[in-house]
């Protein structure tokens, strides 16, 4: 399966840096605005990562709720989202894009429908939560009929045997969750320590590309630039609860946020 | 296929991913607990055929919660709506107040047993969460509760108790500050602390395991009602066993032993309330706190708001138990207003000395308005879950006054 996600590593690769990937929230705090700052921060970004809000979610921090309280708030659904990545899509600029949420969202919407929506709007891969392996088999596969690269997580508490299997079905990028917290939490393990999962991750298929990410920030950042890919997710959405509380442009904020991040990572 | 397998126990009946009728239930849960859960799960069916465990969980039934509750007629409300015979099964006689009692204290003890130091569990009426502090007491545990801040504000007294047995309550400030949102916030902290902290929740709600443990707790209530039934009359009479229906932990232990009789021989009916009523509504499927449930959303998927006057049914979704009894027409769902279930109170206190809570305020209601339709050698059993003293000051807000 080659997708767009596969050039992103490519190009990473050749520069030998990790990819910087960002999280952020559709229809955060707006529909419009949240595409604006999608469109700022692809200057810097190698991939973005969307997150579909739901109003009951198991491993959110404060910050990503609050992201998600503000876009449900002013009205985001999952069509909003779709037609947002459609116009993404075109713009010049525009990055692999990976949606991320819980699985209600997609069960109400029909599995089949929402890989299909995904798939014609140019959605390059999907994060699902509360799908745990071996439950999420199916649609694993049906993400890979319609060429999008389903992203399975594997966590500290992941057995050596579970992870095996995980890896075994997982598509070209896996998504390491650096230590047992939920989003944003300070970490718990030392690098040392997610770096050693992480060469774990890897042994078991070096052709795998694999991110971390849970607790990413710019004093953390540094220490994982041998990682294929970073993610920061809550650090963005709180640079933009701060540049909306103090009527700043958030997509300008961000998108310094995320310069200042990539030096690092040089 | 959608028959209740005979000769299995009703939590037993989920296939070997969690599911019960293949759609129910399950488990939706973040990766990093799959582990943590995976360990309970082979801690929890270890310890259910363990001779040594289950002496030891008698034994705090007995002398801790005190016992064997009460089975009794009320003769005044029988003779007074003059059809089907009353009786009343009194869960909430037990030290505790309510049925949370009896899965607090087995949470506790599985906690002792798993070796971890800590408890984080979520409530809504805080009943649960004054039993499992109590629980937590008794066994030198930590203990932290979840509720959301509307219900911290309106069970004030169970705060209060909770705080004073030396538990921690975590005040949750988000969406509707109610039940639903302490779930979800426990959850997390759960995922947080999966290593070192053992999760109790609430109601027979949850990943697979964690509903398990609540309805196989709360089974005792049925146990007991089998024995004290034919003890009073000789065999199992045509029953109507009516619960009120929340998230569904006493209507699953009220009802558990005797769902092998044909519906004929023991009805079962679980009345939800009004407003939050996911059985009766013919609500859709939701993936809510680990579990596919029946659950009351909106057409976008997103959770929806709930209102009670009883924090305790305050609650969107309920268990996948529930909804299995539903599909396979085993028990029959209905509702019951705020009006409805303060209307019934009004009855109770004045031909009874009961003062039931605002829960099974709504099981009563339904008893009511069936009673004269039923003949008289048919036999009505409200499990009456919870004690009003909780409730005296909502009640009194309402309608003006609260009995002695």
């Amino acid at each position: 399966m080659r997708n767009e996600i596969d050039k992103a590593f490519k190009i990473t690769r050749k520069e030998n840096r990790p990819a910087l990937i960002s999280f952020t929230v559709a229809g955060d705090n707006t529909k419009k605005k949240s595409l604006e700052i999608l469109k700022s921060i692809s200057n810097t970004v190698d991939i973005a990562e969307w997150g579909m809000a739901f109003n009951c979610p198991g491993a959110d921090g404060p910050e990503i709720q609050n992201s998600s309280y503000r876009a449900i708030k002013n009205g985001i659904k999952l069509n909003d989202t779709f037609s947002l990545i459609k116009k993404y899509k075109k713009y010049k600029n525009s990055k692999p894009l990976i949606l991320m949420g819980y699985y209600q969202l997609i069960y109400n919407y029909g599995e089949k429908k929402f890989i299909k929506k995904c798939k014609s709007v140019g959605v390059s891969g999907l994060i699902v939560v509360d799908l745990p392996w071996p439950d999420n088999k199916n649609f694993s596969k049906l993400c890979k009929k319609n060429s999008i690269c389903f992203i399975q997580l594997i966590a500290p508490t992941t057995s050596k045997s579970r992870m095996k299997s995980i890896v075994k079905d997982s598509h070209q990028l896996i998504y390491q969750v650096s230590n047992v917290n939920i989003t944003g939490g300070k970490l718990k393990s030392t690098a040392k320590t997610i770096l050693k999962n992480y060469q774990i991750i890897k042994k078991i298929n070096p052709t795998k590309n694999v991110i971390i990410g849970f607790g990413i920030t710019k004093d953390t950042i540094a220490d994982f630039k041998r990682a294929n890919g970073l993610v920061v997710g809550s650090a963005c959405c709180k640079v933009i609860s701060n540049a909306i509380k103090n009527g700043l442009n958030p997509a300008k904020k961000l998108n310094n946020m995320l310069l200042s991040l990539k030096e690092k990572l040089k | 296929m959608t028959k209740i397998k005979k000769n299995i126990p009703l939590i037993d009946q989920h296939n070997e991913r969690g599911f019960y009728l293949n759609k129910f239930g399950g488990n939706f849960v973040a990766e990093t607990a799959i582990k943590p859960i995976e360990d309970l799960s082979n801690l929890f069916e270890k310890l259910r055929k363990n001779k040594k465990f289950l002496r030891k969980r008698d034994k705090y039934f007995k002398y801790y919660l005190g016992g064997e509750t009460p089975f009794f007629k009320l003769e005044n409300l029988t003779k007074h709506l003059g059809g089907a015979q009353i009786w009343c099964k009194d869960v909430s006689a037990i030290n505790g107040d309510a049925h949370k009692a009896y899965h607090a204290t087995v949470n506790a003890l599985i906690c002792k047993e798993s070796g971890k130091k800590s408890l984080a569990g979520d409530t809504g009426a805080g009943m649960f969460g004054k039993n499992l502090a109590m629980a937590a007491k008794e066994m030198k545990i930590k203990c932290k509760i979840f509720m959301g801040t509307k219900d911290i504000s309106r069970q004030a007294l169970n705060v209060k108790f909770m705080k004073k047995a030396g538990a921690e309550v975590v005040p949750v400030d988000t969406g509707s500050r109610t039940l639903v949102d302490a779930v979800s916030e426990c959850m997390r902290f759960y995922v947080s602390n999966c290593q070192t902290t053992h999760l109790a929740v609430g109601s027979a709600i949850g990943a697979n395991v964690f509903l398990k443990i609540c309805a196989w707790s709360t089974s005792q209530i049925s146990r007991e009602l089998k024995s004290q039934i034919i003890k009073e009359f000789g065999k199992i009479p045509k029953l109507h066993l009516l619960n009120v229906i929340g998230g569904g932990s006493s209507a699953i232990g009220f009802w558990n032993e005797f769902i092998n009789y044909s519906k004929n021989h023991v009805k079962l009916t679980g009345v939800e309330a009004k407003y939050a009523a996911p059985l009766t509504t013919n609500a859709k499927i939701a993936i809510l706190h680990g579990a596919a449930q029946y659950c009351l959303q909106d057409k976008n998927g997103q959770i929806a708001d709930t209102h009670s006057i009883s924090a305790g049914l305050d609650y969107p979704g309920v268990s996948p138990l529930h909804c299995m009894l539903k599909d396979t027409k085993r028990a029959k769902y209905t509702s019951c207003s705020d009006e409805g279930a303060l209307n019934a109170l009004k009855l109770i206190w004045k031909y009874e000395n009961l003062r039931p809570s605002l829960e099974p305020a709504h099981a009563w209601a339904e008893c009511i308005r069936i009673a004269p339709k039923l003949k008289k050698d048919e036999v009505i059993i409200v499990n009456n879950c919870g004690s009003g003293s909780k409730d005296a000051k909502i009640i009194k807000n309402k309608i003006g006054y609260y009995p002695k």
